[in-house]
């Protein structure tokens, strides 16, 4: 991937697959996920940390992985949009509340705005909508104004409370 | 409010068609594109504001990976972009912006590319910077192009009707205030984009995030000197545009030289720097306003005088005046009128098109002067409004032909949902804000039209085919709904096909809130031609007259008789081309609106076959020791027409108030000697989601009779009158005008402290 320096061999596991690669010193998880295991819903939309478009769950916390170095992530397990859905094209309560809410316009910050929904969701499974825009701090939109996203993570957290519920 | 039971699908809330591929992360942007032997294209851009300079490509040319180093000297050919064809893909010689691009570079990853930015050897003489409009209009100014020795365009807007200066002299009450407004960047989340790829020496494929596909075509045609029939643009899912992707940029030039030299694929792709410094923004201004009005709070005078920074080179941002005309000449009725506007160049960055086009920025100063005219005359500032209403049935100064106009039912709306009466705290204030916008469309370009062509397969599929073009404003998604509703077929048994120029049929572009208007209106009529078509097969099957067949949810059936014996859409489609001589049904319908091209001169002409209005209304809560704003209730009363998918044009109205608030309380891009200071998401302030207050949407349907299904267009309305909403409720709080956005903190402190 790199024209110069010393590559390292590291393995990242993605969605519950292995990928193994030598990768630069500075090559960050953002690009090892879009170019080395060609997944990419995980998008870039600042590079440096501000936007969130690039949130994926490392070792199941949220990070921005534009500001993770690939080799940090050696050895450790990384969740993407890719990896949260259920077999046969089956959507996790948060995609699907995104999509009946009109939480999406350009989409473009809508997977990592999805991924943090997810893990604030799993800090708080019972939000006030307040919560819910304090726990987006992090991931901009230029398109919605987040009403309908902060909608949909609360119609989320009901559906998935419910669901909860009648296991029980 | 109410849900509308006329229509099955038309009014309801429909989630957008390109929802699910981009919640799963399949929706392919730009950066997701991977074509065989793919480059790395990069630009080198300027490190001076204004200089001549001279520049050595060897070293980067030897570095190995690079496989193509240009600059203005390799395709001397190449044409100007701009409006007025100022702005080389790469220049030579001279730069007039830190924006500007020197050379660029092709190589076989990024790292090599930037390596090979960095080897490129320029050497700046420097000239002195013009980064400032007063002194850019100066006598014996520094002139940045040899075509405008003033540093003035040469478009010059004076329009006038009546005559204002008597009527400002004569007025009872009359107000004079001079109002700034700041550079502000799009920001999309998804940074510029482009690939390109040739096949032989003159035909292109470009893979791109244009909003207007037909004209990039005719762009590329032009500057690069190929037949613009062997271009074929093909657009990507698009993260976002509200204007900027309406010109093509000398990037998009670069991408296929750099293709053209090497003979590959080329991509270039920006990070949110680039973004920052490269992509256009909206056009700062100064603007000075006067108005005058009778005892009575009649309005009799308004003059507007705006300089608008143009910066370093011309874009379709160079019309912006004209759509400022409209609500100049036409926002309340106002007999006589003046708007004196010009662009002056600077070495600062250059501005383009932004949702409103010069609107929020005439608005702003407008209806923010209004309110001091209201102080002036002792007139409750609703009052005044209500006393210079626009009315269905008027010609405006500008010779706007008002058809259907809802300003008085949007302004009371927005009273009541505001609860006006309802007294204030200390610190606290409220304030209004109404606009008039194109709603019809807005011909600025010979054809406003849009063709559509509709297809029933014998699945009973409906496909969409049309050149129109998605930024997530969900046009993809009104235009299936009016399928489904004129079809009777479901929405998921509906796709559009877009987003290719070499099947699309012609389309202006996106702007002007046009595409659910313009569009629409071409796709309903697509749809009722196919309906005709089945109706007369399905009269032929069933052995009866067509206009004895009932259609209804999808099924023809005999009149008289019962939906369960009748035929649903597949078979009928199947009926028609399942035999000898058959065909298919299908129909085309090219759609170019009733609306005028303005005389250059005279500004006149009715741009728009009809005009959106809408109310905003705000309550401010200011805290007196920080200077902070908080909005504790944000109201948007709209005439829309009609509305067609309620999920999206809640979602059109929440975005472009955020961008409103945006606009008028944080968002600031600062300039220091031409250099921008705060080129990333950090330093320059988006609103989150914990700034965005409470708000009310509240949708007045005045039916437009040109409209689909009595729609207007809506896109832009947003945050075209929220600055000016805010700026009057800050006023009511603090009881002193702030005349330069953003409200900042410090300016707010400020303000309090010269009450005091």
């Amino acid at each position: 991937m790199t024209a110069k320096g010393e590559m390292i061999s590291i393995t990242v596991t993605i969605n519950g697959l292995p990928y193994t690669a030598a990768v630069s010193a500075t090559m960050n998880l953002t690009d090892f996920i879009r170019e080395v295991a060609n997944l990419t819903g995980t998008n870039v939309g600042c590079g440096e940390g501000e936007c969130g478009a690039c949130t994926v769950f490392l070792d199941g916390s949220s990070v921005n992985s534009c500001i993770v170095l690939a080799v940090d992530a050696d050895g450790k397990e990384v969740t993407t949009i890719e990896g949260i859905g259920g077999p046969n094209g089956d959507l996790h309560p948060v995609q699907q509340a995104f999509i009946d809410c009109g939480a999406i316009q350009c989409g473009f910050c809508t997977p990592g705005m999805i991924m943090q929904a997810i893990w604030f969701l799993k800090q708080n499974p019972d939000p006030t909508p307040e919560e819910v825009r304090a726990g987006l701090e992090g991931n901009l939109c230029r398109c919605t104004g987040y009403e309908k996203i902060v909608d949909a993570v609360l119609t989320a957290a009901q559906q998935m409370n419910a669901v909860e519920t009648s296991v029980r | 409010m109410t849900e509308n039971n006329e229509y099955n699908v038309i009014g309801k809330r429909v989630p957008k068609v390109d929802a699910r591929e981009k919640a799963t992360g399949a929706a392919i942007f730009g950066h997701d594109l991977r074509l065989p032997g793919m480059l790395e294209g990069k630009i080198l851009r300027s490190k001076r504001a204004h200089a001549n300079f001279t520049i050595d490509i060897s070293k980067a040319e030897k570095i190995p990976g690079v496989v193509a180093v240009i600059t203005a000297e390799t395709y001397p050919h190449v044409k100007n972009l701009g409006f007025l064809q100022d702005n080389p893909a790469l220049k030579k010689g001279k730069v007039c912006s830190y924006r500007d691009e020197i050379a660029a570079v092709a190589a076989v990853n990024p790292e090599t590319a930037e390596d090979a930015i960095n080897a490129i050897e320029v050497e700046y003489e420097d000239l002195p910077n013009v980064c400032d409009i007063e002194f850019a209009c100066m006598e014996n100014a520094p002139v940045l192009h040899e075509h405008a020795p003033d540093n003035i365009l040469k478009h010059r807007y004076d329009f006038v009707h009546g005559d204002p200066e008597k009527a400002l002299e004569e007025a009872d009450f009359k107000v004079t205030s001079t109002y700034r407004l700041q550079y502000v960047a799009h920001c999309c989340m998804e940074p510029c984009f482009a690939a390109a790829q040739w096949d032989g020496p003159d035909r292109l494929t470009v893979y791109s995030t244009t909003q207007i596909p037909h004209l990039m075509q005719r762009d590329l045609g032009r500057v690069l000197g190929i037949p613009a029939a062997h271009i074929r643009i093909k657009q990507m899912v698009i993260g976002g545009a509200f204007g900027s992707k309406l010109d093509t940029y000398p990037y998009e030039i670069i991408t296929c030289l750099l293709a053209k030299k090497t003979g590959r694929p080329v991509r270039i792709a920006f990070d949110r720097e680039e973004e920052f410094i490269a992509s256009v923004t909206r056009q700062p201004a100064v603007i000075t306003v006067s108005h005058g009005c009778t005892k009575d709070g009649k309005l009799t005078a308004r003059i507007f005088d705006a300089v608008l920074d143009n910066g370093s080179n011309s874009s379709w941002g160079a019309t912006t005046p004209h759509i400022m005309a409209n609500p100049v000449s036409s926002l309340y009725k106002v007999e006589n009128v003046r708007m004196k506007a010009k662009m002056v160049y600077t070495n600062n960055a250059y501005a383009g098109a932004f949702r409103g086009y010069g609107n929020p920025q005439a608005t702003f100063a407008i209806e923010s002067n209004l309110d001091e005219l209201a102080k002036v005359a002792g007139i409750d500032p609703l009052e005044l409004r209500r006393r210079n209403f626009n009315e269905p049935g008027e010609t405006t100064p500008q010779d706007l032909k008002i058809t259907t106009c809802g300003m008085k039912e949007c302004t009371e709306a927005a009273v009541e949902a505001i609860d006006y009466d309802k007294p204030l705290e200390e610190w606290e204030g409220v304030g209004f804000a109404n606009m008039i916008h194109v709603g019809g469309g807005a011909r600025i370009y010979l054809s406003d039209g849009s063709g559509v062509t509709v297809k029933v397969d014998d699945f009973g599929r409906v496909v969409i085919i049309t050149g129109a073009t998605e930024i997530g404003q969900g046009t993809d998604t009104a235009m299936a709904m009016i399928a489904s509703e004129e079809l009777g077929v479901p929405l998921e048994n509906i796709s559009i096909l877009n987003s290719d120029t070499d099947y699309g049929m012609w389309d202006a572009g996106v702007h002007a809130s046009r595409t659910t208007f313009i569009v629409g209106n071409a796709t309903l009529r697509a749809c009722r031609m196919v309906k005709e078509q089945l109706i007369e097969a399905a009269a032929k099957k069933m052995k009866i007259e067509p206009g004895k067949v009932v259609f209804e949810k999808g099924v023809f059936y005999p009149e008289g008789g019962s939906p369960e014996d009748g035929m649903k859409v597949d078979k009928v489609a199947r009926s028609m081309h399942f035999r000898r001589q058959g065909k298919h049904p299908m129909a085309t319908y090219y759609y170019d609106p009733p609306n005028e091209l303005q005389d250059m001169k005279t500004l006149k002409g009715n741009v728009s076959s009809t005009y959106a209005y809408g109310t905003h209304a705000c309550r401010v809560k200011v805290d007196p020791e920080t200077g902070k704003v908080k909005i504790l209730k944000f109201v948007a009363a709209h005439d829309v027409g009609k509305v067609i998918n309620r999920q999206g044009i809640e979602g059109q109205l929440h975005g472009g108030i955020a961008q409103g608030i945006g606009y008028a309380l944080m968002e600031d891009m600062v300039f220091e000697d031409g250099k921008l200071l705060n080129p990333n998401l950090l330093d320059y302030k988006l609103v989150m989601a914990r700034d965005m207050p409470p708000m009310e949407l509240i949708f007045i349907e005045t039916d437009d009779p040109e409209g689909p299904y009595g729609a207007k267009g809506i896109g832009e309305a947003g945050l075209i009158p929220t600055a000016a909403a805010i700026a009057n409720a800050v006023e009511s709080a603090i009881g002193a005008r702030i005349r330069d956005l953003p409200i900042t903190p410090e300016k707010v402190l400020a303000a309090i402290r010269g009450v005091k």
